[in-house]
């Protein structure tokens, strides 16, 4: 055998030995549609998530890492209704690729498919830091990760056709799991109706408004901004007349205004997980809920 | 039709009892039962129409709550009218308060030509910054428009920026044309209003007159890595300093740079690069003084060659910027000029009968180290350190005594700026931010400017993206 022989034989094993280059590269702005990603592309898909659950996903910097993974993208996903308008745009117009373009096949937003609450009447940054377009914290009603899961896998299917079938048939069996853990979950979630709770930023809005809660204060004075303590005052005195039963809060939100309203309102704070990673036993969209109805119902016992 | 055929059935029975009716009899009960035979069908068509209708008009409602709810989704996405095409407008608010002990008006840098840029310190007292109104828009699937203006205190727009950027160039390619901040090192293509201080480094005022835009195309490449790779090349007119206003054909200036950067865990982010900018002045011009006080007119003709090497690391803990995060940031910066200077002091003195020409080379650097630490929400503390070195300046005229003495080059005496800066900000929202800044600068040969600045930005309109 001659050496040049050797050389490619060599280098075709070693090309063998890597693994299969995914047929789709997924850029996931948040970690809950890197998740749902995952779940419909399986290995046919090889997804980044560009932000962990520890990030507060309004103030994240279009860092080197994120140009460079955004330039290989065929896909990118991402919660829309203005909630990434910081930082993707810049993505957009700094990694010279056409495929993640607004309007582009490339460029899915999840929000659009489904109705959003809290649209503002008034557009005023008065008002804080609104999104013009409504809530974008879509992802904590289950009936939303249903619209948009199809919508996904439509759009998967599109990019790359090859494997609509795979995509359709995953998407399938995961609407069907999601729907029976649905019916578990508002058998579960039945006590939490009409629980008074207190919420760091307006995240949660969807999560209330599916399970019942009732959201009687925000530890941000307005939203965007960081808590104050005469905010924080005028809340403990309302709580006076109109007690909540739990100060809630996500992973990525500073505990410390939390914690003080907690101590002095003698009412348990609770750290949601928010996202996939923001606990432990977060790892997936599942168990993701799992544990946020688990840390919800602790505190009606 | 078994209802039907169950009441002619009926209908039948009742009336075949008597079997000995007359004719007549029989076929009047004939017509009656054909009649309400007949009257009973329609009565029973019009029932199952009616039936029919109702339940299109059940499958309707179904149908139109689906539309309904897809039609509030649509709508809430976007609004109908022709102004949803507008592109984003934003708006700069910026002003100072400044105390200085040397005069900001005679503003110079001792040992480095004028840039002739906007470097001088802000005037003293209360003064208004560049209001800087910013219109963007993808233009059609394949470019986008940028365009920055900037209102001068004093009256007058500039054009900051304008530029076309491609959208759908494939392999990671971006080509942009127009005025643009050039790619070369850090700071360069950031907007005044997100600099961490007041004022550009020392370095930045020295050798780009405080920031370097240029006429001209950039074509920028991303390599298809996880890590950050990016080439730029740009091509420009090359009339702004360290170039000047040649009109001549072709190219005046020409840069190229290029980025590495990514992640070191989920806390840290880095970038760095190298750039080299090359330009070739014709007649680039400065005033200086003689011997005597009185004002002359140095011109340099020749090549222009400048490097910048550039670092920037970023910490935040998990990612999470928001309660605290720390920022360092530096650049070098190292030119060498070679051609020829002129000294025309003929509109004043006219000591020489004429302008005096001679060689003239330059080797000088600088660089600047600053950090910023956000200690908590909406507070940043930060310091930087300058340093300009003199180097060497062979200046042809001196040394081969062609009358001109080293005397009558004052902007040219050996000198190695420094200058410390501290600061401290406020930042109620991400649109909004006061800033309180003491420097000492020792810009100027012999003299300490000990400054004071408080300054307010404002940002209105459509929410900016700020670089990394």
């Amino acid at each position: 055998m001659t050496k040049s022989l050797k050389c490619m034989i060599a280098l075709s094993a070693w090309l063998a030995a890597q693994p299969a280059l995914a047929a789709l590269n997924v850029f996931a702005c948040e970690p809950e549609w890197g998740a749902l990603a995952k779940e419909l592309g399986g290995d046919k898909a090889s997804v980044y998530v560009a932000t962990n659950a520890l990030q507060d996903p309004h103030h994240i910097e279009a860092r080197p890492s994120l140009i460079a993974r955004a330039r290989s993208a065929d896909l990118m996903v991402c919660s829309g209704a203005e909630l990434e308008i910081g930082w993707l745009p810049l993505l957009q117009t700094q990694s010279g690729n056409p495929k993640i373009q607004t309007g582009q096949p490339g460029n899915f937003e999840a929000a659009n498919y489904v109705v959003k609450l809290e649209v503002p009447r008034l557009v005023d940054r008065v008002q804080g830091d609104v999104h013009p377009g409504g809530n974008p914290h879509i992802h904590l009603s289950p009936y939303n990760i249903e619209k948009v899961a199809t919508a996904l896998a439509e759009r998967m299917a599109q990019i790359d056709s090859g494997e609509a079938g795979y995509y359709q048939a995953r998407t399938k069996a995961f609407l069907e799991r999601w729907r029976q853990a649905i019916v578990k979950w508002e058998k579960d979630g039945v006590p939490l109706k009409g629980v008074p709770i207190v919420v760091h930023h307006k995240d949660l809005s969807y999560l209330n408004n599916w399970l019942g809660l009732r959201e009687v204060g925000e530890l941000e004075p307005k939203p965007g901004l960081p808590p104050t303590t005469s905010h924080l005052s005028d809340l403990l005195s309302r709580l006076g007349r109109d007690p909540a039963k739990a100060v809630v809060r996500s992973a990525y939100n500073d505990p410390q205004a939390a914690e003080w309203l907690s101590a002095r309102a003698g009412i348990p704070a609770v750290m949601l997980p928010f996202t996939v990673g923001g606990t432990d036993k977060a790892t997936d969209l599942f168990s993701l809920y799992d544990d946020t109805l688990a840390r919800l119902l602790a505190v009606t016992k | 039709m078994f209802t039907r055929n169950l009441i002619a059935a009926a209908v039948a029975l009742a009336f075949a009892g008597p079997a000995l009716a007359q004719d007549a009899e029989l076929a009047k009960i004939r017509a009656e039962i054909e009649q309400m035979k007949r009257a009973y069908e329609q009565r029973i068509q019009a029932l199952e129409k009616r039936l029919e209708e109702a339940e299109a008009k059940s499958g309707k409602a179904e149908r139109s709550a689906a539309n309904a709810e897809a039609a509030a989704a649509s709508a809430s996405n976007r609004p109908a009218s022709e102004s949803a095409f507008n592109p984003a407008i934003s708006l700069i608010l910026q002003g100072t308060y400044a105390n200085t002990s040397q005069e900001p008006n005679t503003y110079q840098i001792t040992g480095f030509v004028p840039s002739g840029g906007e470097v001088r310190p802000p005037k003293r007292s209360f003064g208004l910054g560049e209001t800087e109104l910013a219109i963007a828009a993808n233009i059609d699937p394949y470019f986008r428009g940028v365009a920055i203006a900037s209102l001068a205190p004093e009256g007058g727009v500039g054009v900051e920026e304008a530029y076309f950027q491609t959208l759908a160039l494939p392999r990671g390619f971006v080509l942009k044309g127009g005025r643009f901040f050039s790619g070369i090192g850090y700071q360069n293509e950031q907007h005044q209003h997100a600099w961490d201080f007041q004022d550009p480094p020392l370095a930045y005022k020295a050798f780009l007159g405080g920031q370097l835009k240029q006429d001209g195309v950039q074509l920028k490449w991303i390599a298809p890595t996880d890590l950050l790779v990016e080439l730029g090349v740009e091509l420009s007119a090359g009339d702004q300093f360290p170039g000047s206003d040649r009109n001549k054909n072709g190219v005046g200036g020409s840069s190229i740079f290029g980025h590495i950067g990514g992640d070191i865990g989920p806390s840290y982010a880095w970038r760095t690069g190298l750039s080299y900018l090359k330009s070739s002045p014709l007649d680039r011009s400065y005033e200086d003084t003689d011997s005597g006080g009185v004002a002359v007119t140095n011109k340099f003709t020749g090549n222009s060659r400048l490097w910048v090497a550039d670092a920037i690391l970023k910490w935040a803990p998990n990612g999470n910027s928001t309660v605290t995060n720390f920022k360092l940031q530096g650049e070098y910066f190292r030119r060498k000029e070679d051609g020829q200077l002129t000294y025309d002091d003929s509109a004043g003195s006219n000591l020489f009968g004429g302008p005096v020409s001679g060689a003239y080379d330059s080797r000088q650097s600088g660089w600047y180290l600053q950090g910023v630490y956000q200690f908590m929400p909406r507070w940043r503390a930060g310091y930087r350190y300058d340093r300009l070195n003199f180097d060497t300046i062979n200046n042809g005229i001196v040394s081969n005594g062609l009358g001109p003495t080293a005397a009558d080059f004052p902007v040219l005496t050996p000198y190695s700026p420094t200058r410390d800066t501290v600061m401290l900000d406020w930042s109620p929202t991400e649109f909004s931010r006061l800033r309180f800044q003491l420097a000492s600068d020792k810009s100027r040969i012999g003299l300490t400017d000990n400054q004071f600045f408080l300054q307010y930005i404002y940002s209105l309109g459509a929410h900016g993206a700020h670089k990394f």
